[in-house]
């Protein structure tokens, strides 16, 4: 029952930060989102150019460096990879491709709903369809197959690299680009958003907090270990939202959010699928990047370079909706998640 | 007795390989090397009934799985 009390506490902890980040300047029930703060930073570096959707996110660099600390400090960073990383670049891609269609990543989704927002409950049904399509497959024998040590730089090198890209951020701000108007333009003040991501990193790292991974040991192991953290960030955003006057029950009218309810359960079900492919949500691949993890690492390029395509492209959504491009391209996504599913199934390994 | 080797293998593969070699032997070991394998497997016995019993050597985890 500790084991379970951390990761609730730990719940707790990301649900009321992330609600004290929105009061003090980010984007409504945005106070983490992985893919949204990913895409802004694609953003910020110039990969795309929407202008309301670019800013470099301290909170994300918090993240890495808080859970490179935790594994460092616990004695748990190792340098790995090799899993598949061409497939997992690809997946990460897709897994952005369904979270910029629902607005949100699976962290984001559970702070949405915390939030009052009903939009994301159907998001949420669409998410646990993904991940039981995810599950069959690895039920079917599903692997990306083994990652091996590698030398200590490598698995240093995410990491660092995100410390020179905060470092320049800080040192010569005018090489980015940052949003006027619109949800890049919205932002805590940097230390804040720096410790905040800092504080979830460490706890993340240490408690292996997942919001597919909850889902996933619930309906495979019956372990609900996992699923009591995710559940704990909906609770706390919740009452902390309903503390600072934030909450607001409804579909209309919600912050960075839409009402297409069919794509908001495509989106979230392509994401979870795909996460569940990686063995993560893209918060657990960030912790495990700063971990030493390079297939995780590699996962979030891959999410990266997926916004960035997302907004060059016109496959993102936006609060009327929807796009033309982003729904192709959601169709699409879900034929190559199902095609590397298949793939990947070893032979003879069906149970 | 069977040993499954899960080195190397991300979450939760080494978990499906214990549940799998669970339905079919009451004592086995596998082989994990990383911290968090061990926390799942361990989290996965304790809630199926079987003890266990680990040994670190050379930087990987040998866990003696038997049910209780």
């Amino acid at each position: 029952m500790k084991e379970y009390g951390k990761i609730i506490v730990t719940g707790a902890i990301v649900g009321i930060i992330a609600v004290i980040l929105t009061v003090m300047g980010n984007p409504g029930n945005m106070g983490f989102c992985i893919a949204c703060f990913l895409r802004d930073m694609a953003g910020a570096v110039k990969l795309h150019s929407a202008p309301i959707v670019q800013y470099f996110r301290p909170e994300i660099v918090g993240l890495v460096v808080g859970a490179f600390i935790a594994s460092f400090g616990f004695k748990e960073f190792k340098s790995c990879g090799g899993s598949s990383p061409v497939t997992r670049f690809i997946i990460g891609f897709i897994v952005m491709v369904g979270a910029l269609m629902f607005l949100g990543c699976p962290l984001r989704m559970m702070l949405r709903i915390g939030g009052g927002d009903l939009n994301a409950i159907i998001g949420l049904f669409g998410f646990i369809v993904g991940i039981l399509c995810g599950i069959f497959a690895l039920n079917k024998g599903f692997s990306l197959k083994r990652a091996y040590s590698l030398e200590k730089a490598e698995g240093v090198a995410f990491t660092a690299s995100t410390v020179f890209l905060f470092v320049i951020f800080i040192a010569v701000p005018s090489l980015f680009v940052f949003s006027e108007s619109g949800p890049g333009s919205m932002r805590a003040p940097i230390i804040a958003s720096l410790v905040a991501g800092l504080i979830v990193g460490v706890l993340a790292q240490r408690t292996r907090l997942c919001m597919v991974g909850g889902i996933r040991d619930a309906v495979m192991f019956k372990d609900f270990y996992l699923i009591s953290g995710f559940i704990a960030i909906a609770v706390f955003a919740f009452i902390g939202n309903a503390i600072v006057g934030k909450l607001a029950i409804g579909f209309a009218g919600q912050p960075v959010a839409h009402t297409d309810g069919l794509w908001n359960f495509l989106g979230m079900a392509l994401a979870g699928w795909g996460c569940i492919l990686l063995g993560g949500c893209p918060l657990r691949q960030l912790i495990l990047a700063g971990s030493g993890n390079s297939d995780s690492a590699i996962s979030v390029i891959g999410m990266i370079a997926g916004a960035a395509f997302c907004h060059n492209f016109s496959l993102a959504s936006s609060t009327d909706g929807p796009s033309a491009n982003g729904k192709i391209a959601v169709i699409i996504g879900f034929i190559v998640i199902a095609i590397i599913s298949v793939v990947n199934i070893k032979r003879g390994e069906s149970k | 007795m069977e040993i499954l080797d899960a080195r190397g293998l991300a979450c939760p593969e080494p978990v499906i390989m214990v549940q799998q070699a669970a339905k079919k032997s009451n004592d086995f070991e596998i082989v994990v090397d990383n911290n968090i394998a061990v926390q799942n497997i361990t989290r996965f016995c304790n809630n199926k009934g079987f003890s266990i019993d680990k040994k670190e050597e050379n930087g990987d985890f040998k866990l003696h799985i038997v049910k209780k």
